[in-house]
């Protein structure tokens, strides 16, 4: 399988995922 | 007004802009120059005279913004480090912050002294070095969009978390 930070399309894509799961738990252990 | 932490917050984004744009840079412009560089020959001006200086910046910026962000969290350091719900937001992005800082000193600026010949490496140590930089490098791009966002969030928990 392809590393996806090769491609700068692949490191901003897990970015935003890695942005939307440390979001996710962080409304969640405030309690929103 | 407290002028300290007013002063370290402005210090805080300034060298963070530095540090980030120059990681932006890096990974958006000059990864494909020096590749296109290298396949018409003229790649020994980047390596020479733009990658150190940008890499001398980089590294210092980076150091500066964690300091005026340390400055910055003053007695709730402790409590953004353990992730203390009250700092929580502030405290995923100080540890994002961090991780970054490390990349920068322990895997990108010694693997690009091997590669900009500033230590001696042989051949194959100088491809390992490219290829661990590089993914460091890009890891860093990577962190530094949560990264941003921890950072817009803190002291606006209401706005991001609802």
């Amino acid at each position: 399988m392809k590393n996806p930070l090769d491609s700068l399309w692949g490191t901003i894509i897990c970015g935003l995922v890695l942005t939307l799961i440390l979001h996710n738990v962080v409304r969640y252990a405030l309690g929103g | 007004m407290d002028w300290a932490p007013a002063i370290a917050r402005w210090i805080h984004f300034m060298a963070g802009v530095m540090w980030i744009g120059l990681l932006y840079y890096f990974n958006f412009v000059n990864v494909a120059a020096a590749k296109a560089a290298a396949a018409d020959g003229t790649a020994a001006g980047i390596s020479k005279h733009v990658v150190p200086r940008a890499l001398l910046y980089f590294r210092w910026s980076a150091v500066l913004t964690w300091l005026a962000g340390a400055t910055l969290l003053g007695a709730n350091f402790g409590n953004a480090f353990l992730l203390h719900k009250s700092h929580l937001a502030i405290g995923i992005g100080a540890w994002l912050g961090t991780i970054m800082l490390f990349n920068v000193w322990v895997l990108i600026w010694p693997n690009q002294k091997k590669i900009l010949g500033m230590v001696q490496a042989t051949d194959e140590q100088k491809n390992k070095a490219r290829r661990v930089a590089f993914l460091a490098s890009r890891t860093n791009t990577m962190l530094s969009i949560p990264m941003l966002y921890f950072m817009a969030a803190g002291g606006h928990g209401a706005l991001f978390f609802g």
